[in-house]
C-alpha cells in the first residue's frame, strides 16, 4: 500500500511540474500531409505575435488521419485544433467531437462570411452547426490539352454538355481515339455531375437514397454515355500508369482533377508544352455547371483546455496575406476571396492562367450531402458506376440496387433521427 | 487429502501467472469481440453509448446476406484452394533441389530461396507492381517477346487474383521450403539405396519412398499454410486494395474496411467470428484426413 501511494506520487509530480510552472500554453494542432509539412513555417509568425503560445504541430499522413481522428476522440486524446477534410465534419460533429465556433466568429470582425465562396462556407455547417472555418479550398474542373482542340478546329471550350459532346465527337473525327480520361476507380467526376442536377442525391433530409430520381438518372446517364461512345477508356487509375506523361503524349485532352494538378502539371510537363495546356470550367447540362466543394477546414475540440489560443491561432492563418502566403508555399488555393485579390507576382491569384477557371468555379461549387455516411455513399456510388461502366449492370438496375443499399446504410441515421424527434 | 488439496492449490498459484495473462490478453479481448458483435456499435455509439443497440444474431443474419461477403468469401477460397498447393508444391520442389546432390552452391541458394520471407511485404508488393505492370512492366515486356499480347495483370478482375496468389506464394515457399529440407533430411539414406538396386528411377523413388516419408510433415504444412492463407489481408491491402470491381477482397480485408473505415465495428466482429469458424471447420476437417491416412498408413 505505502509502495504504491509512493510510485503514484513520483508518477504524477513531472506531469504537475511541467503543466503550471510558467505561463506558455502550448497548442496541440494536428495538420496532414503536405500541409503540415508547411504549417510550422507559417506558425513561427503567429508565436512572433503571441510570445506566450508555443505551437505543436503533429503530422498525419492523410491515409491514417481519418482513422486517427476518431482513436483519438475514442481514446480522449484529442488536441487543440486540426485540420479536418470538410467531408470529415458531418462524423466529426456526430461525434459532438468539435466545438461550435459561430461564436467565435461572431467576436471576430476580420472574420467575413461574405468573403468566403458560399457553396464552400455551406459545407462547414454540418446540421445547422458551424464547426469549421474553411482553410483552403478545392474543386474539380477541366485540365484541357488546348493545342489539340485547336489542331481539330475547336477553338472554344465547351461550356455545356451538348457542346462537350460534340467536342469529343470531333476530336475522335480527327483521329484521337479516347478524348477523355474518367478513371473508374473515382468518384469525384460523376459526384459532379450529380451534383449540377437540381435534385438532391440523398431526399427527406438525408434519410434515403435518391438515386433512382431523375436527376442522379441524368448524370449516370452522361457519364456511361462517354463510354459508350469509346470517349473515354473503362480502366483505372493504377491501369494508366504515369498519368502526366500520358496528358503530354496526348493519349487524352480532357482530365477532371483539382487544384494539386496545377503545380504537377507545370512541373512534370515538358516546357514546350507550358502553353498546351489550360484549366476550364466544368460545362452543365444548360450552361456553366457547378462542381463540388471541396477543401479542408480548420476547428476547434471541445475538450480543449485552450479555446482562446487556438482561436487566434484559427484567425491568424485565415488572415488574407498568411492565406496568400500558404498558397505561396503548398499551391493550395485560399478560401478567402480577398486573398484572391492580394498582388501576386505583379497581377492577383485571380487572374492567374491556371488559377483564374477555379476562381470562376468556386462561384458555383455545391456540396456533396451532409451525412456521416457520406463517404461511404460516395464509394458505393462508384462502385455501381464502375459495374455499369463494364456493362455488368443497365442503369435502370444499377440505380435502384444502389438505392438498395444506401438505404440500408442509413437505417442507423433514420433509427437516430426518428428517436431526436420523438 | 489435506496435503492433496494443498498440492493441487500449489500447482494452481505456479500456473496462476500464466492463466492470468491468457484470460487479460486472450479471454478478455475475445469476449469483448464476441459482445461486440451482438451490437451495432459504430460511430453514432461511440459519440453517447446510449445510441448502440442490442442486435442479437441480427449481425450474422447481415453478414450471410450480404452479397459482398459471399464474394469475399469466394475470393479467399479461391486464393487458398489454388495458393496452398502451389505454395506447398513450390517450397517441396524447392526443397528436393536443394537436397538433390547435382545442385552446387547450397548454402548460397537456401538463403537466396528464403529471402522472400523475410523482406518487408510492402516494399516487394510495389516491386511486384511494377513487374506486372501492364504498359511498362517487365513480365508483359517478355511475353511481348513471345507473341503474348499485354495482360492488365493487376487491373483486369479475371487476372488479378491469378497475380495475388503467385505473389503471395513467391512470397511464402521459403518458410515451408526449410520444414521440408529438415523432413527430406531425416528420411533414411538406405531406403533410396534398395530402391535404386530395385531399378528405380527418380520419379519412382520421390513417389514411393520421399512421399510416404513426409507425409505427416506434408499433412502439417498443409493445415499450418491453410489456416494462413484463410487470412489473406496484407497482399491486395497493399497492392489493390480488393480492386479491380472487388475481385480482390478477402474475408479479412472485408472485416478490415468495415471496421477500421466505416467504424461499424459490430458487423467487423461477426465478420471476424464468421471467419474464425470458417478456418475451425477447415483445420479440423485437414486434421480428421490426416488421422485417416496416418491411421491407414500404420
Amino acid at each position: 500500500m505505502q509502495r504504491r501511494r509512493l510510485l503514484t506520487a513520483a508518477a504524477v509530480a513531472p506531469l504537475a511540474g511541467c503543466a503550471r510552472d510558467s505561463s506558455t500554453t502550448t497548442l496541440r494542432f494536428w495538420a496532414m500531409g503536405r500541409e503540415s509539412e508547411v504549417a510550422a513555417e507559417l506558425i513561427a509568425g503567429f508565436e512572433r505575435e503571441h510570445p506566450n503560445v508555443r505551437v505543436k504541430v503533429e503530422q498525419l499522413p492523410w491515409t491514417a488521419a481519418h482513422e486517427k481522428l476518431l482513436t483519438a476522440f475514442a481514446g480522449d486524446a484529442t488536441p487543440d485544433l486540426a485540420q479536418v477534410g470538410n467531408t470529415w465534419l458531418p462524423e466529426m460533429q456526430a461525434l459532438g467531437a468539435l466545438e461550435p465556433l459561430q461564436p467565435w466568429i461572431d467576436r471576430t470582425p476580420m472574420l467575413q462570411a461574405a468573403d468566403y465562396f458560399a457553396g464552400i462556407w455551406a459545407t462547414n455547417a454540418p446540421g445547422g452547426q458551424r464547426v469549421g472555418l474553411p482553410w483552403y479550398v478545392d474543386t474539380r474542373l477541366m485540365f484541357v490539352r488546348q493545342d489539340l482542340l485547336a489542331k481539330a478546329g475547336i477553338n472554344e471550350m465547351p461550356r455545356d454538355w451538348a457542346a462537350w459532346r460534340e467536342t469529343l465527337a470531333r476530336l475522335r473525327q480527327h483521329g484521337m481515339d479516347k478524348p477523355l480520361l474518367l478513371p473508374t476507380n473515382e468518384s469525384a467526376p460523376l459526384l459532379a455531375l450529380a451534383l449540377q442536377q437540381p435534385e438532391e442525391v440523398l431526399r427527406d433530409g438525408g434519410r434515403y437514397g435518391n438515386f433512382s430520381g431523375a436527376g442522379f438518372r441524368t448524370a449516370l446517364a452522361f457519364y456511361l454515355e462517354r463510354f459508350q461512345r469509346g470517349e473515354a477508356p473503362g480502366v483505372s487509375e493504377v491501369q494508366i500508369g504515369n498519368l502526366w506523361q500520358e496528358f503530354g503524349r496526348g493519349s487524352f485532352a480532357f482530365y477532371l482533377s483539382g487544384p494539386w494538378d496545377i503545380g504537377e502539371f507545370k512541373r512534370r510537363l515538358p516546357a514546350e508544352l507550358a502553353n498546351a495546356w489550360i484549366t476550364a470550367e466544368l460545362p452543365g447540362p444548360t450552361g456553366p455547371g457547378s462542381s463540388i466543394a471541396g477543401g479542408a477546414s480548420l476547428a476547434m475540440f471541445k475538450r480543449s483546455r485552450h479555446k482562446p489560443e487556438a482561436w487566434a491561432l484559427i484567425s491568424y492563418l485565415s488572415r488574407p496575406d498568411v492565406q496568400l502566403e500558404f498558397y505561396r508555399l503548398t499551391g493550395d488555393l485560399p478560401a478567402r476571396r480577398s486573398a484572391w485579390a492580394m498582388p501576386l507576382n505583379g497581377a492577383t491569384l485571380a487572374e492567374d492562367r491556371h488559377a483564374a477557371a477555379f476562381h470562376r468555379q468556386l462561384e458555383r461549387v455545391r456540396a456533396a450531402p451532409a451525412v456521416p455516411e457520406w463517404e461511404r455513399i460516395e464509394k458505393e456510388m462508384q462502385l455501381a458506376a464502375t459495374r455499369a461502366v463494364h456493362g455488368v449492370t443497365d442503369l435502370d438496375a444499377t440505380v435502384k440496387a444502389l438505392d438498395a443499399r444506401v438505404d440500408g446504410i442509413l437505417e442507423k441515421r433514420r433509427w437516430m433521427l426518428d428517436k431526436a424527434r420523438a | 487429502m489435506r496435503t492433496l488439496h494443498r498440492e493441487s492449490l500449489a500447482a494452481w498459484a505456479f500456473a496462476a501467472p500464466a492463466l492470468i495473462v491468457i484470460a487479460l490478453f486472450f479471454g478478455v479481448p475475445v469476449f469483448a469481440g464476441l459482445a461486440l458483435s451482438l451490437t451495432d456499435f459504430d460511430i453514432y455509439a461511440l459519440a453517447d453509448i446510449g445510441n448502440l443497440r442490442w442486435q442479437g444474431w441480427n449481425n450474422y443474419v447481415h453478414v450471410l446476406s450480404l452479397p459482398l461477403f459471399w464474394q469475399a468469401l469466394g475470393n479467399t477460397a479461391y486464393f487458398v484452394v489454388l495458393g496452398v498447393p502451389l505454395s506447398i508444391a513450390l517450397s517441396l520442389a524447392a526443397a528436393v533441389l536443394l537436397q538433390s546432390k547435382l545442385v552446387r552452391f547450397k548454402p548460397l541458394l537456401r538463403t537466396a530461396l528464403f529471402a522472400p520471407v523475410v523482406t518487408t511485404l510492402v516494399a516487394v508488393a510495389v516491386i511486384w507492381r511494377y513487374l506486372f505492370h501492364v504498359k511498362y512492366g517487365l513480365v508483359n515486356y517478355t511475353l511481348q517477346h513471345f507473341g503474348v499480347d499485354p495482360i492488365d495483370w493487376l487491373g483486369d478482375p479475371h487476372w488479378s487474383m491469378p497475380t495475388i496468389i503467385g505473389f503471395a506464394a513467391w512470397k511464402n515457399f521459403g518458410g515451408n521450403m526449410i520444414i521440408f529440407i529438415a523432413a527430406l533430411q531425416a528420411v533414411p539414406h538406405d531406403l533410396y539405396e534398395a530402391a535404386r538396386l530395385d531399378g528405380a528411377r527418380s520419379w519412382a523413388q520421390f513417389r514411393h519412398i520421399t512421399v510416404p516419408n513426409i507425409a505427416p510433415t506434408l499433412l502439417m504444412v498443409a493445415i499450418l499454410t491453410t489456416a494462413g492463407y484463410f487470412q489473406l489481408f496484407a497482399e491486395p491491402y497493399v497492392m489493390t486494395q480488393g480492386g479491380p470491381l472487388q475481385s480482390t477482397v478477402s474475408v479479412l480485408y472485408l472485416m478490415y474496411e468495415e471496421g477500421f473505415k466505416w467504424w461499424n465495428l459490430g458487423l467487423a466482429s461477426a465478420v471476424a467470428f464468421v471467419l474464425f469458424l470458417i478456418i475451425v471447420v477447415v483445420s479440423k476437417g485437414l486434421i480428421a484426413v490426416q488421422r485417416r491416412l496416418t491411421g491407414e498408413g500404420a
